[in-house]
């Protein structure tokens, strides 16, 4: 077989500058083959290579007392004690989920799940944080926009039932998460999927070929002519042709990965396995370089061998296919035989393909002659890495002009964010997700952060997913802290001490100076915050590229918060409880409009200024927080973000799994406008319920911590009724908000399942 | 008395179901791989939860030629206890074990959450335990669990007393608001004439631990173990 020439032609559609070909050509000191070109123009890729993050992702804490392994695994580690150890991280899909939905989605699940099981964990836990663009049509509108409203809306039910049809059957609850919706997720939605599992701390496995002559063995599916430059797709932006690249989505077998889960398990239990590594982006080549390159290894592959689904397929569709659910494994020489059997019990291809060398190199072998070699560094470590322009905007930061509704409209400006998409009930997403099985699951989705028991412990696992584009865009790097803030404090609220995280960087193009400036805030901001909790990150994932026709997203930074609850019993949901307890507030409420849910719901403006955080004065909170948790004085704990004070407010009022919804009587005061009272989004607030024998004990710790702490109601009745310096301006019946607040996201997306099918639209 | 939980490779509720046999009832129990073509040890086999084969096809389709289901069958014409909790329930009717199929859900969607069912027959060995009318708190999660079978199927179910469950409101009422996926007459658990093979869609095995939102599912799995009892004794 001859193999075209290489031309500017070729080079330009494998994504590489001309400078770059020039660097792979100085490093192979020879012009690369088609193949080499293949191999090399994903490992670059800013997807795998993280060309354009790098020099900015290295201002990230990633070492602390429970990290058992940060950034640059499959997955991070931290100590739970007792011998236990969770692997957690995040991914994006955003690409492959915005061409092909289902299963976009659905693979994007199965990659995370992969990643976490590759370090011997069980995953026992999924989230998802989800954006799109709006769904709610206007009659006025043009047809396109009308049309472009049908697709988000096919999106996002195609992106659910991806995530579930994967995890479901896979057997791994999701158990919350995030969805959110925006005009810049139109065309760019974005699917970020995270996985926690468990793991004896002798049972961890990395992604490293050590020994050298050691089998290196191919496990799980065939692989097909499915997702060839799927890294490469999602390093660049899309334009009105990004249908045409639904064959670089990859198509998900979740039954064939429980197998590949069952039987990596199984085999690393019998101890035969030196290091494994799942196939996600750029599947052979990058599980091969990366497993060689932390090991100072070469790899040498007989590319024949690879089991395969179709026939005729060259070296180069095998090295670049991202077929999904397939293993590499670097068995200990000698035992090859006892990991084949285990696959074989699973009934999956266990082949070995190729060894371990000392020579640092990738080689690919392919009828008996070489079709592919590179040094592994050039793949890894000699990969670009840029320090791209930053610019920053030119227009100072002010603060926007807020309405100050009279007291007459405050009613119908708090049911306006109630059923808001952002704000409203998200149980129409999570009942498509087995959130039980496992049986782990303490606190059902929709409190602040979910949580899982930990089978014969005392102790517990809460999680949550955060992330606020509002402030991000305003201010990237003071919306990073928020975030982290945010995260943070979810996390006290329901019990837990918050430990590390893991993060979704979510951009648009990094050739534009004002994005790298975005990103570069975004890390400095997020460093900060980072290190005032105690939380470093442990891994993640950038996604660049995030815009369709030159209109990207904004800046999206996603934190995935991982926290330990010491004893189950202290699990604390938000719903309020018992009639006639106190109600009160933690922290204190400023003026803070500026970039708010208030601000974009009723002016559908973006600006002004973000809240300023204090960030010891939010460790404070969440200190004081958690004390009056563990020490059983509460009730029920939510965080204050999104809408403020009146909507954390009714979500802690409205029903939940065996427990009636409980109404309140809540009476501000101040000399800040009723507007703000109501919707600010001051941070460091939690709104708590506790009987009121406990309150004279809160004030003490709260004094002890400098926490401002104010009585401001108390619950009973089905009413929630809201009084602002002596006038009445909210009460209505907590049914009825509650029904319209469930309401919202069925009475769209069902009627749009009808819609859709009656019209045959298609995406 | 022991108990054994029949994995099939896309079993996935096989550990929360041993978990409970063992953990919170404390029975001995032991998982039974899908390729045993014997099971004689045992007191009672629990099919549990999952996508048997990946269920690509049709649920349990393919499960029922697994050559574990044939020893399952033999162990049920000899009278051993056998449990089907959802993807067991839709393998067991595929089996012919208990009449009817089990369809896509009305809405077409899966559905994860906590129903009422209520407990229409006391007088089977997984529900001896329980009061008759007895409303059980317990969560479903299918993709396929619209119960149907033919009028006549249905008048016999009646007539003979073995329509166990039923998904009702919170006073036991079977209403069509309470029924999540479509089945006819809201059934969500038979029995075979015999009454020792049941099948329901929801997971008992969910709900046995306070700390889990609910442990009315528990009744189920103790009913199995008194029964067991009872039947050691008298013999």
């Amino acid at each position: 077989m001859t193999e075209p020439l290489i031309n500017q032609d070729t080079i330009k559609r494998h994504g590489l500058t001309p400078d770059e070909y020039n660097r792979i050509v100085e490093l192979l000191g020879r012009e690369p083959n088609l193949t080499e070109l293949g191999i090399f123009s994903v490992m670059w890729s800013e997807h795998c290579s993280y060309k354009s993050s790098r020099v900015h992702l290295r201002r990230l804490p990633t070492t602390g007392e429970l990290v058992l392994q940060g950034p640059g695994e499959n997955a991070g580690i931290i100590d739970l004690g007792g011998g236990l150890a969770a692997a957690f991280k995040i991914e994006s899909h955003n690409h492959p989920s915005f061409i092909e939905p289902y299963q976009g989605a659905a693979t994007g699940v199965g990659g995370i799940l992969r990643d976490v099981f590759t370090m011997g964990a069980r995953p026992v836990a999924a989230l998802n944080s989800l954006h799109f663009g709006p769904l709610a049509i206007d009659p006025d509108m043009a047809d396109s926009q009308k049309a472009e409203i049908s697709r988000n809306r096919s999106i996002v039910s195609g992106v659910v039932r991806g995530i579930g049809d994967y995890g479901n059957s896979f057997g791994v609850p999701t158990i919350g998460g995030e969805v959110r919706f925006d005009q810049c997720y139109s065309r760019n939605p974005l699917v970020n999927a995270f996985t926690l599992g468990l793991v004896r701390k002798e049972q961890i496995f990395y992604g490293k070929a050590a020994g050298i002559g050691n089998p290196v063995i191919y496990v799980g599916a065939k692989t097909g002519r499915d997702g060839i430059h799927g890294a490469t797709m999602a390093s660049e932006e899309f334009g009105q042709e990004s249908g045409s690249k639904r064959p670089t989505v990859q198509v998900g077998d979740p039954f064939l990965e429980k197998l590949l889960l069952e039987a990596c398990l199984e085999a690393m239990k019998a101890g035969a396995i030196v290091g494994i590594q799942d196939m996600g982006a750029a599947g052979l080549t990058s599980s091969s370089a990366e497993m060689g390159g932390r090991a100072g290894t070469g790899i040498e592959i007989d590319i024949d061998l690879v089991p395969q689904r179709e026939t005729g397929m060259t070296p180069y569709e095998i090295m670049l296919s991202e077929s999904q659910e397939r293993m590499l494994i670097v068995a200990a020489a000698g035992r090859e035989r006892q990991v084949t059997d285990v696959f074989k019990k699973w009934e999956l291809d266990a082949v070995v393909i190729g060894h371990v060398t000392a020579d640092r190199c990738l080689r690919v072998k392919s009828r008996g002659s070489v079709a592919a070699e590179i040094p592994i560094t050039a793949l890894t470590d000699m990969a670009p890495v840029y320090t791209r322009p930053i610019a920053s905007p030119s227009s100072p930061r002010r603060p926007a002009p807020v309405s100050r509704p009279p007291d007459e409209d405050l009613d119908s400006v708090f049911m306006k964010l109630v059923t808001s998409p952002n704000i409203a009930s998200k149980e129409w997403v999570y009942k498509q997700y087995d959130h039980m099985v496992r049986t782990n699951t303490v606190v059902l989705p929709g409190s602040d952060a979910a949580v899982i028991r930990i089978k014969e412990t005392r102790r517990a696992l809460a999680m949550t997913l955060d992330s606020n584009a509002r402030y991000c865009q305003v201010d990237p790097r003071a919306g990073a802290r928020l975030v982290v803030a945010e995260a943070a404090r979810n996390l006290a609220c329901s019990g837990a001490r918050p430990v590390a995280l893991t993060n979704c960087l979510n951009f648009a193009s990094p050739e534009r100076p004002e994005v790298m400036w975005q990103f570069s805030e975004t890390i400095d901001g997020m460093a900060e915050a980072c290190r005032a909790f105690a939380t470093p990150v442990t891994g993640g994932n950038v996604s660049f590229y995030n815009e369709t026709d030159g209109s990207g997203i904004s800046p999206t930074p996603v934190i995935g918060m991982v926290g330990i609850v010491e004893d189950i019993h202290h699990v604390t949901t938000q719903w309020f409880k018992n009639d006639g307890s106190v109600i009160i507030l933690l922290g204190e409420t400023g003026d803070d409009l500026g970039a708010s849910q208030y601000l974009e719901e009723t002016s559908g403006r973006i600006e002004g200024t973000v809240p300023a955080l204090d960030l010891e004065r939010e460790a404070a909170v969440i200190g004081a927080c958690l004390k009056m948790i563990q020490e059983e004085l509460v009730e029920s704990a939510h965080d204050c973000s999104d809408g403020g004070l009146a909507i954390a407010l009714a979500e802690s009022a409205f029903s939940s799994y065996r427990r009636q919804a409980v109404g309140f009587n809540v009476d501000l005061q101040g000399n800040l406008s009723p507007v703000a009272l109501l919707f600010a989004e001051t941070p460091s607030r939690i709104v708590i319920a506790a009987s009121e024998q406990k309150l004279e004990r809160l004030r003490q710790i709260a004094a002890e911590r400098h926490v401002p702490l104010s009585v401001i109601g108390r619950t009973g009745g089905n009413r929630m009724e809201i009084i602002v310096n002596g006038k009445t301006v909210i009460d209505r019946s907590v049914a009825e908000v509650e029904q319209a607040w469930r309401g919202v996201l069925p009475s769209i997306l069902e009627i749009s399942a009808i819609v859709a099918s009656e019209e045959g639209l298609t995406v | 008395m022991k108990f054994g939980v029949v994995v099939f490779p896309g079993s996935n509720c096989d550990h929360d179901t041993y978990h409970v046999i063992s953990k919170v009832i404390g029975q001995p129990v032991d998982f039974i791989w899908h390729r045993e073509s014997q099971v004689g040890e045992y007191d009672a086999l629990i099919l549990p939860g999952g996508f048997a084969y990946g269920d690509y096809l049709r649920t349990g389709a393919i499960a029922r030629f697994s050559p574990v289901m044939s020893a399952v069958k033999s162990f049920a014409d000899r009278g051993g206890l056998v449990l089907g909790i959802c993807n067991g329930f839709q393998v067991l009717c595929e089996m012919g074990m208990l009449p009817g199929a089990l369809l896509p859900n009305r809405d077409l969607r899966f559905i994860c959450e906590h129903i009422n069912v209520k407990v229409e027959e006391t007088d089977t060995p997984f529900t001896s335990r329980c009061q008759n009318g007895q409303i059980l708190s317990v969560p479903i999660a299918h993709g396929g669990g619209n119960y149907y079978c033919d009028s006549s199927t249905l008048a016999e179910l009646r007539k003979e007393n073995r329509i166990i469950f039923r998904y009702s409101d919170g006073e036991g009422v079977a209403r069509p608001d309470s029924n999540p996926n479509g089945s006819i007459d809201n059934i969500a658990g038979i029995c075979n004439r015999e009454r020792n093979v049941l099948g329901m869609m929801p997971h008992p095995e969910r709900a046995s631990e306070e700390l889990l939102s609910s442990a009315d599912g528990r009744i189920i799995f103790c009913s199995m173990a008194s029964t067991l009892a009872e039947l050691a004794k008298a013999s």
